[in-house]
Order: C-alpha cells, then sequence, then structure tokens
C-alpha cells in the first residue's frame, strides 16, 4: 500500500448524554470527515443515536505539552473545539 | 493480589451488546393474536418473505467477517448483518405465530427445504468482490427501506412495528452502501470500473424486486409502488458517483416463478446447506 | 542510545508514583519499542483471533447463536481498532503494524493457531481462551501507558460478556443431547493445555518479564497468572460437568492452589516458531483480506483528495 492511500488519523470525542462534556474516547482511520463520524458512531457507541460525536483529523490537533514545556494552551491548541466544521455533508454525496 | 476491576466490569445490566443476543425468543412478551379480518397463512407467508430476504441478506454478509478491505469496515458490515438478522428473527418468529403452527424462528431458518425458502434471488447469489456486494446492498437497502416506510402502517400491528424498527436500520445501510457506492464510482479508475461491474452485475436481480406475489399486494406492500421512488435514489446515487444505470435486463424466472416462489439460484442450495449444517445434524440437540 | 538524565528521572519518577505516562510524554526508547510491541502483537491478536471463531458464523445452529457470534467477532475487531490506535499514540502507523502482521514480523497470540473443529469450541474459546485472557488482561486496565490502559478497560468490560457467552453455551449443550455433552468434553480436551500455555512461557524461562514488571508494562508474572486462571477454571468445569485433561489436577490445601501437571512445552514451541496447525492459513487470510482491500482503500483516499480539491476551488 502506498502512503497516498493510508486514510488519515481522526480522534474521536464523545458526548455520552446531554449535560455532559464532549470526551476522547479514542481514533480511528477514515478517508474523510464523513466516513470518521459514521465509523466513530460504530466503533464508539454502537450507533447510539442519543449520542453526538465529534471527530477531528489528529494533525490538526494542537496540543500542549507540559513536559515538553510548551506554552500552556496556546490560541490555537482547541481551536478544534470551536469550529465542529467536520458534521457538513459534502453536497455530491447524496444525504439519505 | 487481584484488582477489584473484574468485578467492576462484570456487572450485571450493560445493556451495551448486540439487540438480541440476550434472549431467545425475539418475541417474548409482545402480543401475537392475528387481528380480526386478517388471514393468518397470508401474514405468515409474507413474514417468510421478507424474513427470508433479511436472513440471506445478512448471510452473505456475514461472509465479509474477517475480510473486509479496512477493519473500520469490519465493525460497519457486522452491523449491518446484525440489523438483519434481527430482523429476520423477529419475522419468522411471527410467521409461526401468525400461521398457528407456534414454530420458532429456528425450525423455519434451519429445517425448511429451499424450495419453502421466499427470498428473492438478489440475496442469495454469492459476494464477487467489494463492489458487488456494494452494489447489491444499495439496491436491496433502497428497495427494502421503502417497503419497510410504507408497511409501519401495516393492519397487523406487530408487523408495523417490526417495519418501524427496520426502518432506521435499513436507512443506515442505504448510507452506508451509497457512500460506498460513491467513493468507488468517483474513486480511481480502477474502482471506478470494478464499481460499474459490481453493478451491472447486480442489475439482473432488480426486476423481480418489483413484480411480487400476489400474496405482496394482498397483505403489505405492492412492491410495484416502490419503484419510482428506487428508481429516484439510485438515479441520485449513481449521478454522485460518475456510474451508468446498467441497462442488464432482468433475469428471467423458471415457467414463471423465482424467489418468492421457492424457485432459486444454484448457489441457494450451498448456502443452505452451510446455514443449515450443524443444526441439521443434531436434530434433538439444544442450542 | 544517550538519554537526557533529567527525562529519564522524571520519566521514572511518573512510574514509581503510580502514573500513567500519556502520549507525548518523553519515554526511554525501550519503554516506547516494549510498548509498541506489547499493543501491536495484542490487536494483531484480537484481527487474527477473529478467524477461528468466523469460521462457525455461518453455520450456527440457532439464530439467537449466531446474533452472539457475529456480535462477539464485530467486537473483536473494535478490540483490534482500539488497540492500533493506543500503538499510534507512540508513533507507531497502523498500516505499518498490518504490514509486519502480514509479512510474519510480529507476532500475535498463538492459541489462535488452533483449529475451530465443532461448534462447541464456539463455548470452550469463550469460557477458557476468553477466560485467560481476561485473566492476561484485567491487570493491563492498570498499565503504566495511559491509552493502552483505557483500551483495555474497554477490551476488559466486553471481554466479560464473550466468556459468558462461552459458558453459557456450554451449559446450554451440556443440558442437551448426549452427543452435544461428548462435543463439549472433546472440545474441552483440545483447548484446555492451550489455554494455560498462553499465560507464556514459566517465570524462570521469561526474558522480558523483569523489565516489563519494573516498568509497570506487566503487573503479574505469567505463573502468577496461569495459578489464578486454573483455580477459577477448576471449580466452573465441576459446575459444568466437564474435566479437564490432566490427571495431576487436584486441590492443595497447604498452597490454597490447584496444583497442576507439567506443561509440554515442545507443541507449543512448535506452534510459536510457525508451524501449529494453522499458523500459514492465519497470516495467508489476513493478508489476503488486506491485499483484496487495497483497491477499496485507494478508492476511498482518491475520493477524498478529489472531494477536497473540489471543496477547495469552490
Amino acid at each position: 500500500m502506498t502512503a497516498r492511500s493510508n486514510w488519515p488519523l481522526y480522534e474521536v470525542f464523545v458526548r455520552g448524554k446531554r449535560g455532559l462534556n464532549h470526551v476522547h474516547v479514542g481514533s480511528l482511520h477514515a478517508a474523510d470527515e464523513e466516513m470518521a463520524v459514521r465509523h466513530a458512531r460504530d466503533l464508539y457507541t454502537r450507533r447510539n443515536e442519543g449520542v453526538s460525536i465529534w471527530v477531528v483529523k489528529a494533525a490538526d490537533i494542537t496540543a500542549s505539552s507540559p513536559d515538553e514545556k510548551d506554552p500552556f494552551f496556546a490560541p490555537s491548541g482547541d481551536k478544534v473545539y470551536r469550529h465542529p466544521t467536520f458534521y457538513d455533508i459534502p453536497d455530491d454525496v447524496p444525504h439519505m | 493480589m487481584f484488582d477489584n476491576a473484574y468485578e467492576a466490569l462484570t456487572e450485571e445490566g450493560d445493556a451495551r451488546w448486540a439487540f438480541g443476543t440476550g434472549f431467545a425468543d425475539p418475541l417474548s412478551g409482545v402480543d401475537t393474536t392475528v387481528p380480526s379480518g386478517v388471514d393468518g397463512a397470508e401474514l405468515a407467508a409474507y413474514c417468510l418473505m421478507l424474513g427470508d430476504d433479511a436472513l440471506i441478506m445478512s448471510h452473505r454478509l456475514q461472509e465479509w467477517c474477517t475480510r473486509a478491505p479496512e477493519l473500520e469496515d469490519e465493525v460497519a458490515i457486522a452491523n449491518i448483518g446484525l440489523d438483519l438478522l434481527g430482523q429476520a428473527r423477529l419475522l419468522l418468529a411471527r410467521a409461526g405465530k401468525a400461521d398457528g403452527t407456534d414454530r420458532g424462528e429456528d425450525e423455519f431458518a434451519f429445517l425448511r427445504t429451499e424450495q419453502a425458502f421466499r427470498n428473492v434471488r438478489l440475496v442469495e447469489v454469492g459476494n464477487a468482490d467489494f463492489a458487488f456486494s456494494m452494489a447489491r446492498l444499495l439496491v436491496f437497502a433502497t428497495w427494502r427501506l421503502a417497503l419497510l416506510q410504507r408497511l409501519v402502517d401495516s393492519v397487523d400491528p406487530v408487523l408495523a412495528a417490526i417495519a418501524a424498527k427496520g426502518v432506521k436500520e435499513v436507512a443506515y445501510h442505504r448510507d452506508y452502501a451509497a457512500r460506498w457506492v460513491v467513493r468507488l464510482g468517483d474513486g480511481t479508475e480502477l474502482s471506478h470500473q470494478r464499481m460499474q461491474n459490481g453493478l451491472t452485475a447486480v442489475w439482473p436481480y432488480v426486476g423481480e424486486l418489483f413484480t411480487g406475489h400476489p400474496v405482496e399486494s394482498r397483505i403489505g406492500v405492492d412492491p410495484a409502488e416502490l419503484r419510482a421512488e428506487f428508481d429516484a435514489v439510485l438515479a441520485q446515487v449513481l449521478t454522485a458517483a460518475t456510474l451508468q444505470l446498467p441497462e442488464t435486463p432482468a433475469l428471467a424466472t423458471v415457467l414463471g416463478r423465482s424467489g418468492r416462489d421457492g424457485v432459486h439460484t444454484e448457489e441457494m442450495g450451498y448456502l443452505l446447506a452451510e446455514l443449515q449444517s450443524v443444526a441439521r445434524a443434531h436434530p434433538d440437540a439444544t442450542w | 542510545m544517550s538519554e537526557d538524565p533529567a527525562l529519564l528521572a522524571h520519566f521514572e519518577a511518573t512510574i514509581a508514583a503510580d502514573q500513567r505516562v500519556e502520549p507525548r510524554d518523553w519515554v526511554p526508547e525501550g519503554y516506547r519499542r516494549t510498548m509498541v510491541r506489547q499493543i501491536a502483537q495484542h490487536a494483531h491478536s484480537e484481527i487474527i483471533g477473529m478467524q477461528p471463531e468466523d469460521n462457525w458464523i455461518t453455520r450456527a445452529p440457532s439464530l439467537r447463536r449466531k446474533a452472539i457470534l457475529l456480535a462477539k467477532v464485530q467486537d473483536e475487531a473494535g478490540h483490534g481498532l482500539y488497540l492500533y490506535s493506543a500503538a499510534e499514540t507512540l508513533g507507531a502507523d497502523r498500516a505499518e503494524l498490518t504490514e509486519m502482521l502480514v509479512t510474519g514480523r510480529q507476532k500475535y497470540s498463538s492459541i489462535f493457531n488452533y483449529p475451530t473443529l465443532s461448534f462447541a469450541d464456539v463455548g470452550v474459546i469463550g469460557w477458557l481462551v476468553d477466560g485467560a485472557a481476561i485473566c492476561n488482561q484485567v491487570p493491563l486496565c492498570r498499565s503504566s501507558y495511559g491509552p493502552y490502559a483505557r483500551a483495555m478497560i474497554r477490551v476488559c468490560k466486553e471481554e466479560s460478556f464473550h466468556q459468558r457467552q462461552g459458558y453459557e453455551l456450554l451449559m446450554t449443550m451440556m443440558s442437551g443431547s448426549d452427543a452435544q455433552r461428548e462435543m463439549v468434553q472433546e472440545s474441552v480436551n483440545r483447548w484446555w493445555w492451550p489455554s494455560l500455555m498462553m499465560f507464556g512461557p514459566p517465570d524462570g524461562d521469561s526474558p522480558n518479564t523483569a523489565q516489563s514488571m519494573a516498568w509497570k508494562i506487566k503487573r503479574h508474572t505469567n505463573d502468577e497468572l496461569r495459578q489464578r486462571f486454573v483455580d477459577m477454571s477448576v471449580p466452573q468445569a465441576e459446575k459444568l460437568g466437564v474435566s479437564f485433561p490432566d490427571p495431576d489436577l487436584r486441590w492443595n490445601a497447604e498452597r490454597g492452589h490447584y496444583d497442576f501437571g507439567a506443561i509440554d512445552w515442545s507443541e507449543l514451541k512448535r506452534v510459536i516458531s510457525g508451524n501449529g496447525p494453522c499458523n500459514a492459513q492465519r497470516v495467508a487470510h489476513r493478508r489476503k483480506a488486506h491485499e483484496d482491500g487495497a483497491w477499496v482503500r485507494d478508492a476511498a483516499a482518491a475520493h477524498a483528495a478529489k472531494h477536497a480539491r473540489r471543496e477547495a476551488a469552490a
């Protein structure tokens, strides 16, 4: 398999029920955001319809790392949580 | 010396495991009286048609297990297989109550002869490749979703409830298949070709879905009514997938008979031989 | 490789304080390597371990058993995914790990190189093989590496279903026909010793144990866990009405444990070295699935790239 076709890694956050935070539950590989959300639902929630799922490309996460003495929560550090654009449904895929 | 984690982890009452794994009678606690004015034998025959479609389709999906293109798809395809297996169990159990014989789901699944199976031929043919299987799943789920959406108004409240549960599931199946058809159709040159071939190979089995059996229009949904919706969804998906609607003609019947009449393809015998082998080898066993 | 003494001291202090090591923490190269190998082998075991049970899905003799088995094998795919994810937090790449598996450069649990020859094997695998796995894995919920420990909590939770369904199937079969009871005993006879071997070589022959214990990657020795498993299993077998094929198996009141016979490691060594009944078959099956799926994965990646380009142009 070529590196080109490696599906990127996504981090998955699940809110189990209303009133709770989204919690990081793990990660998975997907070709795109839509596939990632669907796979996350299958894998981490067994398609429990009531929960909210966020996925974000692992490569897009900027993190502080205390042991590396990074600045604590650099401005970009939490950007993925504020822009949940990964819920957009591509136009050329029929929305079922 | 050991963590008490084990105790904590084995607590009863965790409902996370798959539907239908925790009970033996899928219709337990349900009022299965046949409504007045409904012919129980016809209702049973109809439930077997829809139940066998789900059972045999699930079997072909189970065959993908350990063979899917990616692990994430292992999980997704198994989910679909489980959903359909659950639908089959409910429908076969309903048939046994409706016809008054009180036969259980397993008697129907494991002890009927091939001629007594009422599934359409679409679901029984073997998986050629992933493209074929996704084409088939798209066709099957699009057709079945349209059917179940109408069946929620069935005169039989049990059938209506089974349909209502199935609608959510099959909507997901259609979505999963449609997305793969689009990705493969509009992916690489190779995948486009394979997807087109898969669709073409599936197409001869499509016609049968809409001709139906007299029982269907009498007690359930007349499948001919579903064609327009089916065509519209397929057209939408195939356009997004840059695929051509196949022109392969429908498979002929055998002296006017096909799956709904118990006349199947050659592959059906092998499928049932596998499905029924252990159950038939131990007729007096309990599992 | 020279390692910064301050970083090393910080790492060792974290471990000593029973704190979890987290992704992006500095770790000694040896820890990283050991951890990746352990998690990857565990992930591979889940994925290869699907095959012996998959062997019976399409033939399961009741629809309920079929649903249970399909759900179980699906769980194992999920476990593999959790674990590959944990390995990736250490910089490993799933595609590379898969490559290592299908080319035979990384191992998986040898138990899966034994064949499943009757439907009773489905029950016995749940009871004994998953039971042994739980004994091995529950302590890993406290592994020093955080992502692995968290993945193991999920895995163990699901494994408990697996063990219970296996035992329940066997109880049902034991209350069935004579042929079914014979089928169960025959299956137990084949799986008992391989299950004991799942705990690995005796402590005296286990080269990695000391370092793994120090790093809190492992929490108990192989022999401790094996004894625990025997002690748990014997009463379960009695309740079920089956025997284990070991004439030396008896309660030792003085030790407060069951004594059991010497394990024949020569056969296991043959299995580990690649000559088990199913080694070649299991890896070939996985390799074929992986290779057959390549065009599909390529297509999905190509589609995603096209879509991203179109979106950027819009």
